[in-house]
């Protein structure tokens, strides 16, 4: 456990800085605290600052810096020739990195001695069984450059780290010594400890622009990476979703059209059953309601906003697919083939959506002034007039965005379809359908055997590219209509 | 001048009679209310059916088929047993013997075969000699044991098999039910609270009684660990700098518009992140609390952001201009007084952004935290962040997906678990805001 010890190394070196400058500053004023510009704990945590968040900070850089160094120095022994026709760099540098584990394993358990792991002349073979016998996992033979490489890996991997330690605790130190040095009594502490305070909010708040960023390039490489292997108009274009698991590429049609017909049917069937829900409900919580029923019934159709999705989910699963399956199947009406469908997983997702848009709509139903309900009243429109030719009008730009958003909470769906909507891509009109969506099909090339480098399992990148472009869109566009719609009462 | 003409002729309709199109405008309101009414019945009626069908499905989890059989071996036997190519099948031998002899005394006569009862119980002999290895002292003396029946005989007394239904196969024959009816009226097959639901692990997909929860539960746990040692001082730091700090540019602009828009990306593509970015590009385990941890942060990060900045902002401006008028720094104004105040709230917000990342399944799919088997307890604190383990929805996923409607049972049960969880998340919640929050 080397990282934890670093990581409490470097607090020590960091709590010492604090008590030493807090005891170094008030001797220097003699035990005068007004000689002191700041406050001594200022001094104190100056000198914790500077020791320890610098040192922390290279800390976590080298963490994730470090393995893509070495592997391209380790990639770099690997030549060409030794990478086969089937196959490529990166999935021989998985099977270097895991021979490297393997290594690392056998040594823990004793099967291996640390000098016979480094020598460069071992016999591969006799190493192979020796790694096994400590329970790795290798799936091919050791070849001897990806030994070689193994070995590189190990080696530089073993330096870097003795240099990462190294380089961390002087760093703490330095910064410590520092701080120490600086420490006076007219040094101005706190300002320079709130200037830090306020750098270290500031990279807080820039966390979400990593992540987007994160969630931006992982998408982005890796859905180049799979155009370079499969054609991006068959993608967009194609009618087929028929990915192969045996072969790798060539084989699978791979066409989006048919999951985005399941993901848009099945958020259009969850939007008829949640819209009209929601919004009667929304407007009998806004205008009708007394206070009472209001104070039980909204926060319990909200309850069913709380609902975790893996819930409604298996709900879908096992009992409103066998529900529907006795009325629609075979013993009713002979329209559905199995308990999984668009229509089961629509319902069920309808349900979770109908507090989504009654508490949205109920807000801003709300937020019309009574003023204009009052003037409506004067002219001798009745209740329900009012609402639908006065309220209604006016909250329909707030309206529109609320389902908006609704739909692409529909959209990003992914417990529900999984589970409830089946597993067959088909361009179908029939609601009683098996049909999948974009998200189920995420799940399962990303959830298969097949190796991230193949086609099957790129393509998931592409469809989270389609649903993060669609559902940024219609949020986006939700909220523009909000905007440029609004009406601005006083 | 204008003329008003004053109608000479009497009113056409009268303010004390309804007339026709005034019933209708009533009409039409009664009508529009009533859509207002069905719509929340429906609502409601939905949560009921749901609230039901988790119950009624969930609660057979917690209760188990047992066997109990009082079971002497002497000296002779277990020496006779230990002896033999075949030891655990001597045991099995010794065992059905007693049960058969216990029938007797209880002046049962139910022909059966050994056969059977291995449909019933499964291979005893292997639990049987198991026991008597560890403590060989018992050896001798009369020992309850208390077995459980296979999926199928458990299924039996839950409704899920029934007479009608059971097919004869190596698993379950018709006849095996007279014996378990025989064995349920002298009291030797009973109902027992399954005990091993809520603390076990995991089992392979061909037994569906012995699976449990509770190696899940600690997965979950740690994970929430993570989650809520990086998201809330992330989350609050991000929130004073934008709340309290942030000066109107445009880098300003843009970490809010990233933190609105990423309060809207579904949940499955931060799975997509955490497998691209903490999986592919650092290396780091799959199926780790850890990176479940890193991803769920990245997914509550908005959700707590967007709370704290409300109950900062719900601080009153003079608390801020009383400490800056004393002579406190802005960063001592801040830290001092505006946070305190506003630490129920940022609570409050926290705990519901936790329910949520505990109840969330599909970015965990990605990083792997299904399709193995978590068997056993991590064994310390570190094992418990890095080793494969699953997490409470991700199991349930598991069992669903799973063949044997054995699973789905536990799938339900392991619902009602969550959902107490996250009830008792939200009471929590609820409970401190209606203590702690205090209005200006």
């Amino acid at each position: 456990m080397p990282l934890l010890w670093l990581f409490l190394i470097v607090l020590a070196i960091a709590a010492g800085a604090y008590v030493l400058a807090r005891v170094r500053v008030l001797a220097m004023a003699g035990e005068n605290r007004r000689a002191l510009h700041s406050l001594p704990v200022y001094y104190g945590s100056n000198a914790a600052m500077k020791s320890g968040v610098p040192a922390l900070l290279v800390l976590a850089v080298w963490l994730v810096a470090q393995p893509l160094v070495i592997d391209t120095i380790a990639s770099g022994h690997i030549p060409d020739s030794a990478i086969a026709e089937t196959t490529s760099r990166g999935l021989v540098m998985a099977e270097v990195r895991r021979t490297a584990d393997g290594i690392d394993m056998a040594i823990a358990s004793g099967e291996l001695s640390e000098t016979a792991a480094r020598d460069p002349q071992a016999d591969i073979e006799d190493l192979s069984a020796r790694l096994s016998d400590a329970g790795a996992i290798l799936t091919s033979e050791i070849t001897p450059p990806v030994f070689r490489a193994a070995q590189e890996l190990r080696a530089l991997s073993a330096v870097g780290t003795q240099a990462m330690t190294i380089i961390v605790v002087l760093i703490a130190l330095f910064g410590a010594l520092w701080a120490l040095r600086e420490t006076k009594p007219d040094f101005r502490a706190r300002n320079v400890v709130e200037q830090g305070v306020r750098g270290l909010l500031i990279a807080a708040a820039s966390i979400a622009i990593l992540t987007t960023l994160g969630i931006v390039l992982s998408l982005v490489f890796n859905t180049v990476e799979f155009f370079r292997l499969y054609p991006a108009s068959e993608f967009f274009f194609g009618t087929n979703w028929a990915p192969s698991f045996s072969g790798r590429g060539g084989a699978s049609d791979l066409g989006i059209v048919p999951l985005l017909w399941g993901t848009f049917y099945i958020s259009l069937v969850a939007l008829i059953v949640a819209v009209p829900i929601g919004l009667f409900a929304a407007i009998y919580l806004s205008e009708y309601a007394s206070p009472k029923v209001r104070a039980v019934a909204k926060p319990l159709l909200e309850v069913l906003a709380g609902i975790p999705t893996i819930v409604y989910g298996l709900f879908a699963l096992l009992t409103v697919g066998p529900l529907l399956m006795r009325v629609f199947g075979d013993e009713g009406l002979g329209w559905m083939q199995a308990g999984t469908a668009v229509m089961t997983a629509g319902l069920v997702m309808g349900i979770m959506l109908i507090p989504f848009v009654s508490s949205l709509s109920d807000d801003i139903i709300n937020a019309v002034p009574q003023a204009l309900r009052d003037g409506s009243y004067g002219l001798g429109a009745t209740q329900s007039e009012t609402i639908r030719q006065v309220v209604l009008p006016a909250a329909l730009p707030g309206i529109v965005g609320a389902i908006l958003l609704a739909a692409s909470r529909a959209i990003g769906e992914t417990m529900i379809v999984v589970l409830g909507a089946g597993a067959a891509a088909r361009l179908s009109l029939n609601p009683f359908d098996a049909m999948t969506t974009v998200t189920a099909k995420i799940v399962s090339q990303l959830t298969g055997d097949s190796d991230f480098a193949s086609p099957e399992a790129l393509v998931a990148f592409a469809l989270g590219m389609t649903l993060f472009v669609i559902t940024l869109g219609l949020n986006v566009f939700a909220l523009y209509i909000v905007r440029k719609y609004r009406e601005q009462y006083e | 001048m204008t003329d008003i003409s004053m109608g000479g002729s009497a009113p056409k309709s009268s303010l004390t009679t309804v007339d026709a199109r005034t019933r209708k405008r009533n009409a039409a309101e009664k009508r529009f209310r009533a859509y207002g009414l069905t719509a929340i019945a429906i609502g409601l009626l939905f949560l009921i059916v749901l609230a039901v069908s988790i119950i009624r499905s969930g609660v057979p989890a917690f209760t188990q088929t047992e066997v109990h059989i009082d079971f002497t071996i002497t000296q002779e036997q277990f020496d006779d047993a230990e002896s033999q190519m075949l030891k655990t099948s001597a045991y099995q031998k010794l065992f059905i013997a007693a049960l058969q002899s216990q029938l007797e005394d209880r002046g049962l006569e139910v022909s059966f075969d050994p056969a059977a009862i291995e449909r019933l119980l499964g291979k005893t002999g292997g639990t049987i000699r198991e026991y008597y290895r560890e403590n060989p002292d018992q050896i001798g003396t009369p020992v309850r044991f208390e077995l459980a029946a296979s999926s199928r005989v458990d299924g039996y007394f839950k409704g899920r098999v029934s007479r009608d239904t059971v097919v004869d196969s190596r698993f379950l024959m018709v006849s095996d039910l007279d014996l378990v009816d025989a064995l349920h009226d002298v009291g030797i097959i009973t109902q027992a609270f399954n005990w091993n639901f809520i603390t076990g692990s995991d089992t392979g997909v061909d037994n569906p009684g012995g699976a449990g929860i509770g190696v899940s539960v600690i997965g979950s746990f740690f994970m929430m660990l993570v989650v809520l040692v990086l998201s809330l001082p992330i989350g609050v730091a991000a929130s004073i700098y934008l709340e309290e700090f942030a000066p109107q540019n445009w880098f300003t602009d843009l970490i809010e518009v990233n933190i609105s828009n990423l309060a809207a990306v579904p949940s499955i593509v931060f799975g997509i992140l955490g497998l691209a970015v903490f999986i592919q590009f650092m290396h780091l385990p799959q199926s780790a609390p850890l990176v479940g941890g890193l991803v769920l942060t990245l997914m509550t990060l908005p959700t707590i952001i967007i709370s704290t900045r409300a109950s900062l902002k719900a601080v009153p401006p003079s608390i801020r201009e009383a400490a800056l008028g004393v002579g406190a720094s802005k960063m001592q104004t801040v830290f001092h007084h505006v946070l305190p105040l506003a630490a129920p709230g940022i609570l409050t917000g926290t705990i519901i952004g936790l329910a949520q990342a505990l109840g969330e399944t599909a970015p965990l799919l990605l990083i792997g935290m299904v399709g193995f088997i978590a068997r056993a307890y991590p064994e310390g604190v570190v094992s418990g962040f890095v080793d494969p383990n699953s997490a409470m929805p991700a199991q349930i996923y598991t069992w669903a997906a799973r063949a044997d409607a054995g699973f789905y049972e536990k799938a339900w049960g392991g619902i009602i678990i969550l959902l107490i969880f996250l009830l008792t998340m939200n009471i929590i919640a609820i409970i401190l805001r209606r203590r702690f929050e205090r209005r200006w």
